[in-house]
């Protein structure tokens, strides 16, 4: 048992000791939810790791889909039932009735407005402009009948999860889906 | 502009950033932005002017900030400073690193 014990402390302590850093390269991130706080998470995520010098990719899919449409890229909801930390204590009854979601929504939006947090489509503009790479999933596309001329201009194609996969290559690459 | 290779002895942090922004000499930029393999261009130093400036005037800085400052779109800013526009664009102007996450 000792010498067991042993071993692993020696091998953990030979990992310690070498100070090789293995640095992120590469981002994929993968948003299949259309609610603005993980929009928004997937964006910063995409946008701060371009400002790092990390490449960024980012594959949007199901609900996700929604935050690429130019009819609701700029206007997200919250959803306001179902979330314990949004307005602790408040039951889901009360944060059910009509017309809270989007009150809550508006309330959010102009809390970003106050940090200078960018609108989505400004966050994809920044995106692009740095040279990140928008997808949509050709999958979900179909099923909500979405196509190109839907989606805001930023968005690079729609592709297969094969063709995903394959945005991910190289060593250094990680994934992130939300 | 000629670049000089050895950075002027001032106090910097561990990452490299200067301790105290009036210390900040051209010739030092140019030695940072050599260790980046950076010429810095005429847009190079209006860029770096202007984060000076806004550093003067107590603004927190943001990629969004620089993008909107008229001097330089963000695509643009990725051009001039590769690999960290903003990160290394406030070293090599002797600011503080940017506290930003935008």
């Amino acid at each position: 048992m000792t010498d067991t014990l042993e071993v692993v402390q020696s091998k953990t302590t030979t990992k310690l000791n070498k100070k090789e850093s293995y640095p992120v390269k590469k981002m994929l991130i993968i948003c299949s939810k259309g609610k603005l706080e993980d929009v928004y998470a997937a964006l910063v995520m995409a946008n701060g790791a371009l400002m790092e010098g990390i490449e960024a990719k980012m594959f949007f899919t199901f609900f996700g889909l929604e935050a690429l449409t130019k009819k609701y890229a700029d206007n997200l909801h919250t959803g306001t039932t179902g979330n314990p930390a949004l307005m602790h204590g408040v039951p889901d009854m009360i944060k059910g009735l009509p017309g809270f979601e989007s009150l809550a929504s508006y309330m959010m939006r102009k809390e970003m407005d106050k940090l200078e947090i960018p609108h989505v489509t400004e966050f994809f503009q920044m995106i692009e402009a740095g040279g990140g790479e928008i997808y949509a999933c050709r999958l979900a596309a179909d099923m909500f009948h979405l196509k190109k001329e839907d989606f805001v201009p930023e968005v690079k194609d729609i592709i297969t999860v094969g063709d995903m996969y394959a945005l991910a290559e190289g060593q250094g690459t990680q994934i992130i889906f939300i | 502009m000629e670049t000089i290779l050895s950075a002027p002895l001032l106090a910097t942090n561990e990452e490299g950033y200067l301790k105290n922004y009036t210390e900040w000499t051209e010739e030092w930029a140019c030695a940072i932005a050599a260790e980046h393999n950076i010429d810095l261009t005429a847009k190079h130093w209006e860029v770096l002017q202007w984060l000076r400036a806004k550093q003067a005037e107590g603004v927190a800085l943001s990629l969004r900030k620089v993008g909107n400052s008229g001097i330089v779109d963000i695509k643009q800013l990725y051009a001039l400073f590769p690999g960290g526009p903003l990160k290394i664009s406030s070293k090599i102007a002797g600011i503080p690193k940017p506290a930003s996450c935008i």
